[in-house]
């Protein structure tokens, strides 16, 4: 089913932005979803490291542009997607880490981002060009059957709406 | 949110680094800044107790790496004390299980038995 925006943030390029954007995904998602704990944790963790790459990106383009955050939601899935204007990688074309029981492998201080958000998130897609790069993330797990508290905040933000 | 970081020299030859918060992109120079300090000071035993820490991001572990890779080469060792299964699993995934020794204790991880003064 055609996903839905519940919220879209605008956020400067500047790493102390972070912490604040996971909280907010994570709120939202704890409020709509049906989804455990540990998928929340999973959930603020993939959004964090997409977050540090799409500022990462801004910053080395040269231009002050900011990382927009949206989240969209559909019946079964709930979708974040995290948007720079940088140059645009090849998501297929990552350097690969030495395996872990090599010694060479303590001279790799980065480049766990994209595995670890791989490995966090039911999917992820990547939309580059020269342009930008999106990051879509997606969880699924529906609305249905949320414990009480999930159903309450629920109904104070469909009030809201 | 602030990275607490506290450095405890009374188990000889350990020396305990307890850090609090949440450690990312912010603030993880933070930490990489006390692991080098602490080296350069000839602190050479280190145990990173990260029992205190709410989040850990990729960034954070490539700190630890960093600082591993700094004692190794003066023939010293960080060992992490960690429990926590939010922070575990960022380890497990990436690896890093097998690289770290991983205690569950700061006793276990400097040797001392609890009661043993």
């Amino acid at each position: 089913m055609t996903a839905e925006r519940s919220l879209e943030l605008s956020v400067p390029a500047r790493v102390e932005y972070i912490a604040v954007v996971r909280l907010v995904v994570a709120s939202l998602a704890i409020a709509r979803r049906t989804l455990a704990e540990d998928r929340i944790d999973d959930l603020k963790l993939a959004v964090s490291e997409a977050c540090t790459n799409a500022i990462e990106a801004n910053l080395e383009s040269g231009a002050d542009n900011p990382v927009v955050v949206s989240c969209w939601e559909a019946p079964e899935r709930f979708e974040v997607c995290v948007a720079d204007a940088g140059v645009g990688f090849d998501p297929d074309d990552l350097p690969q880490h030495p395996p872990v029981t090599d010694p060479d492998r303590l001279n790799f201080e980065r480049g766990l981002g994209i595995p670890l958000m791989r490995s966090l998130v039911d999917d992820v897609r990547f939309e580059s060009s020269p342009g930008g790069t999106a990051v879509w993330m997606t969880l699924f797990g529906g609305p249905e059957f949320g414990d009480e508290t999930t159903e309450i905040l629920r109904v104070v933000i469909s009030e809201q709406d | 949110m602030e990275l607490g970081l506290q450095v405890d020299d009374s188990r000889a030859p350990y020396t305990v680094l307890a850090v609090k918060g949440e450690v990312d992109v912010y603030s993880a120079p933070r930490l990489r800044e006390k692991l080098v300090e602490l080296v350069s000071d000839g602190h050479r035993q280190i145990v990173a107790d990260l029992e205190g820490v709410d989040f850990l991001d990729s960034t954070g572990l490539g700190v630890l790496v960093g600082g591993l890779k700094r004692l190794r080469s003066h023939d010293g060792d960080l060992t992490l004390v960690c429990t926590q299964p939010r922070i575990l699993k960022v380890f497990e995934i990436t690896g890093l299980t097998t690289v770290f020794k991983i205690s569950e204790s700061v006793e276990e991880a400097t040797g001392d038995r609890p009661g043993n003064e």
